[in-house]
């Protein structure tokens, strides 16, 4: 049995200019111990996802979905007390700003005793030596004086780091990861990855790894899914998006990426991601596809073999003129 | 050779910090020697981490700040003149930045029409008509529409703002623009956009760009020149082909291994960096870098490394040096 | 030429549409809204609205109760003074004072803070010192007792009144403008600007202070509630508006002799400062939540 099992999640936000559809579809199974990526880009919905399943949205919007079952409970149904008692243990995440996903008033140790605490009852002091335990597991120097410190003390890389002890804390069963190095230098960004991945191996965890960083994804994950402007495109192993896409936009974002560039200008993508307003009819990437055909700009594509596409790319696919 | 654009020898910057009433000042050392020229139409790139000083270098070379001491002169005004009223306007007029954040760098409550204008506002005596023409003349130039001017940034994406960005500090017609970070806050598919704009501008306008970033990939498809700092200090700097191709310098090495690539399948030998950036206050002692470098020895603890030509490259290094690496 | 008209006028009704999206959510601030409205149309029209004049007094009909009191009378609806003057032209004459008072201190308030913070937060140094220093000695007295002093010295009056409430609000709009800047002072467009070469007043001005109105504009808010009950506090105590005008404050002051006899006489002034002073407490949170960035956004 899947270990996550998410289908046909929808998730609409009440706006000042009416209802906005974030996310329109997202169809994801997740096994114990997988590593998982969701890439796209900015309007894709891929964080917007993720916490509506932890029911971090704020009260204007409104989540659906056919099914949405965790460790076989039905999280869509749940109460928020039930789901106080998974989000946190069973389930973790860890998000992009490490200095401000720590409370600046408390001290590193108290947050992750803290945390602690709340799951497993008992006094929060009792747990300080496995907060030092969980310190050096994610390789924090001088761990004992490191729980005293407060987090304007710590640099970015160590507040990740904090952030990733007290998630594994509960030793979770699934670790969601929004963009968690985006905001780090490149050096530290290659260790914090290194460490995701060392305590996925150790503790068997699942990962999902939500980034727009295609160069991570190839470097860390097994699976991957595509989101465009809220929906799902494509999902595929890593080996097989990287070395042959099938979804237009897929290979469109691949081909972006300054390494993939054969001359002097990068192949860029024209256009922009649609927005509230201008969501186009048929295809929402078909104003942007150089495959485009009457059909793609008419009519909706259903997925075709989990791709999102009228004519998923084979060898037989040939490019339109973009009008 | 022609004369360089920019011209700048042994930059220093420090800022002086005080911890607490009675102490006495540290030296924040945000840049300590920085050599390097910068030619008609060409891209320098200069790549490194947080606290690296790139910034500083930035605000060095848009006249905001003052170096503490070295030399730098621009299109032949040396910036130690920039006090005089019509020196600074003819600075201004040279040198120009688009920043990092395309949402901030964009006055929230000013029209996209009047933030680009607002250089020929400050600077120049053309009339109100005349303004106009020149900012939509710059606006289709890269790629806004007419009816853009009458909007505020809010309603425009980062791609969009960012090209807003660059409309403004081009219509003073400078010969130099400083670009800090310009595409990292961009989606990749807008980042392509971007890059390809200024790829065209700079043959169009045969403009000269500083390019900071730390993304090494965008770098090296942009760059001529590349100058890595580590800590206010270069470490190595050269021809980009050179140095992608060949880095000497441990820190070089280390950052182009650390950055992921899309290449699946290619086992890379990833040169672990442990440790964390030191702090600028209290860097350590004779090499900055030998805390984390996997080639230290005694020696890098006690003496500073000094820039020397290896080939067509240049590099800080003691290992180098004494040919130990 | 028409491709410019057009796009302006849209985009301002929208940004109008979504302010009022904001505001409308809160159903008690436009419940207070279109009572303010109501108390500025009663102010304008006063002369016509009022069934007497303000001034005029109908000695036989001294101390009446309200109309629908025993002994009351249709032509004084909530019944007349000591000198017969009725009640409720005065309450609607009073209000041109109380509207006048509250814009009157707002304005004085608020521009001298404003300014003065700018460049408090621009300068630093020991001009930010200073002015600060000085704001915090005004702010360590109790406002309606520095005020009192105020008009002690300036000599009692409805003008004098404004302007010793006026310095008392000031160093609130101080801090925050200060606050604002301090904030903007460092972004990267007001970098740019200096980087084009702006100047000081420049940056202040059309760069900066722009962008710090939101906290200054609920601040004026309320303020100009405060100002109304701060002058009616004045009033009362003999220091403000002085009699006859018919200023909410000053006819409680006049008709404190008559409590017990004829409450109405300081009743109703009394429900009209509430009233307003509510209203105004209403609109100014409404506006707080509507133009507060950190509240809206899904």
């Amino acid at each position: 049995m899947a270990l996550l099992e998410i289908q046909n999640l929808v998730v609409d936000f009440a706006t000042a200019t009416g209802s906005l559809r974030a996310v329109d579809g997202i169809n994801l199974t997740i096994d114990e111990g997988e590593i998982v990526a969701v890439v796209g880009e900015s309007g894709s919905g891929k964080s917007v996802g993720m916490l509506a399943m932890m029911g971090l949205l704020p009260w204007t919007s409104t989540v659906t979905a056919d099914l949405m079952i965790f460790d076989g409970q039905d999280l869509l149904n749940m109460s928020n007390k039930e789901r106080r008692k998974i989000i946190g243990k069973d389930i973790s995440m860890i998000f992009q700003e490490p200095m401000t996903s720590l409370n600046p008033c408390f001290t590193v140790g108290y947050q992750i005793t803290e945390v602690l605490s709340q799951h497993f009852g008992g006094k929060r002091r009792g747990y300080n030596d496995k907060a030092i335990e969980l310190l050096n597991q994610v390789g924090i120097p001088a761990a004992e004086s490191r729980l005293n410190s407060y987090p304007h003390q710590l640099s970015g890389g160590m507040c990740q780091r904090v952030m990733i002890a007290m998630m594994i804390a509960c030793q979770p069963k699934l670790l969601i990861a929004d963009e968690p190095t985006t905001a780090l230098d490149v050096t530290i960004q290659a260790q914090i990855l290194e460490l995701l991945i060392e305590l996925q191996k150790s503790q068997g965890m699942a990962l999902v790894l939500i980034t727009h960083d295609m160069a991570v994804v190839a470097e860390t994950a097994e699976r991957v899914v595509v989101l465009y402007a809220g929906q799902q495109v494509e999902q595929r192993t890593v080996k097989q998006l990287f070395k042959k896409p099938k979804h237009p936009y897929s290979e469109a974002l691949l081909n972006a990426l300054p390494e993939r560039a054969n001359d002097k200008l990068l192949n860029a993508i024209p256009g922009v991601v649609p927005g509230q307003m201008d969501r186009p009819l048929g295809c929402l990437f078909s104003p942007r596809c150089d495959y485009a055909s009457a059909l793609c700009k008419e009519t909706s594509p259903n997925l075709n073999d989990g791709i999102l596409c009228h004519f998923p790319l084979g060898e037989e696919s040939i490019k339109v003129e973009s009008q | 050779m022609s004369e360089p654009l920019i011209k700048a020898r042994n930059l220093h910057k420090y800022y002086g910090i005080k911890d607490g009433l009675f102490q006495a000042s540290q030296d924040l050392k945000a840049l300590s020697g920085v050599t390097f020229d910068l030619f008609e139409g060409q891209t320098l790139a200069v790549v490194g981490e947080s606290g690296c000083g790139k910034s500083t270098l930035a605000r060095l070379l848009t006249s905001i700040e003052s170096p503490t001491s070295g030399h730098l002169s621009v299109d032949g005004i040396d910036m130690a003149d920039s006090q005089d009223k019509a020196m600074s306007k003819k600075l201004r007029q040279t040198v120009q930045m688009v920043f990092q954040d395309p949402f901030g760098s964009l006055n929230p409550r000013q029209k996209v029409g009047d933030i680009i204008q607002e250089p020929l506002l400050i600077n120049t005596e053309l009339s109100a008509s005349e303004r106009r023409e020149k900012a939509l003349d710059i606006m289709r130039l890269v790629g806004l529409k007419d009816e853009h001017f009458h909007r505020y940034p809010h309603m425009f994406s980062g791609g969009q703002r960012q090209r807003i960005a660059i409309a403004r500090a081009l219509i003073l017609k400078p010969k130099v623009v400083v670009l800090d970070e310009p595409v990292s806050a961009l989606d990749v598919s807008i980042q392509a956009q971007v890059i390809n704009l200024l790829i065209e501008l700079q043959k169009e306008l045969g403009l000269a760009y500083v390019f900071i970033s730390h993304d090494l990939s965008v770098v090296r498809h942009i760059a001529d020149d590349i100058l890595v700092m580590y800590l206010g200090k270069p470490v190595e700097q050269g021809p980009s082909k050179v140095i992608f191709k060949a880095p000497k310098h441990p820190y070089t090495q280390a950052l182009l291994s650390a950055t992921p690539s899309t290449n699946v399948g290619k086992n890379k030998k990833r040169i672990k960096l442990t440790g964390e950036l030191p702090s600028p206050i209290d860097p350590p002692s004779g090499c900055t870098f030998n805390p984390r470098c996997q080639h230290a020895q005694k020696s890098c603890k006690t003496s500073e490394p000094v820039m020397e030509t290896y080939g067509k490259s240049q590099a800080a290094c003691l290992a180098l040096d004494e040919d130990r690496i | 030429m028409n491709t410019e008209t057009a796009p302006v006028t849209s985009i301002r009704s929208q940004q109008w549409k979504e302010f009022w999206f904001y505001f409308s959510v809160s159903k008690t601030a436009v419940a207070g809204l279109i009572f303010l409205i109501l108390v500025i149309l009663m102010a304008l029209f006063a002369d016509v609205i009022s069934p007497h004049g303000p001034a005029e007094q109908f000695r036989e009909y001294a101390k009446l109760p309200p109309s629908w009191m025993e002994g009351g009378q249709a032509q004084f609806f909530l019944g007349t003074d000591y000198a017969g003057r009725d009640m409720w032209s005065r309450i609607i004459h009073g209000s041109r004072m109380s509207l006048l008072a509250g814009c009157v201190v707002v304005v004085l308030s608020l521009s001298i803070g404003v300014l003065l913070g700018l460049i408090a937060g621009y300068r630093g140094g020991w001009i930010e010192t200073f002015i600060m220093r000085v704001m915090d000695t005004i702010m360590a007295v109790p406002g309606l007792l520095l005020a009192l002093v105020l008009v002690a010295v300036l000599g009692p009056g409805l003008l004098n009144a404004m302007i010793a409430i006026a310095i008392t609000y000031t160093p609130s709009f101080v801090r925050l403008t200060r606050a604002s800047t301090l904030t903007e002072l460092n972004r990267d467009y007001v970098t740019a600007s200096r980087v084009a070469g702006a100047s000081p007043t420049r940056l202040m001005f059309v760069s900066i202070l722009p962008n710090c109105m939101a906290p200054i504009i609920v601040q004026g808010t309320l303020s100009f509630s405060t100002a109304i009950l701060d002058t009616a506090a004045l009033g009362f105590l003999g220091m403000g508006a002085q009699a006859p005008i018919p200023e909410w404050g000053t006819l409680i002051a006049e008709n404190r002799d008559l409590i017990l006899n004829a409450p109405w006489t300081v009743t109703f002034p009394g429900v009209a400062i509430l009233l307003a002073v509510l209203a105004i407490n209403l609109v100014g949170d409404g506006l707080r939540d509507a133009l507060d960035p950190k509240l809206k956004r899904s």
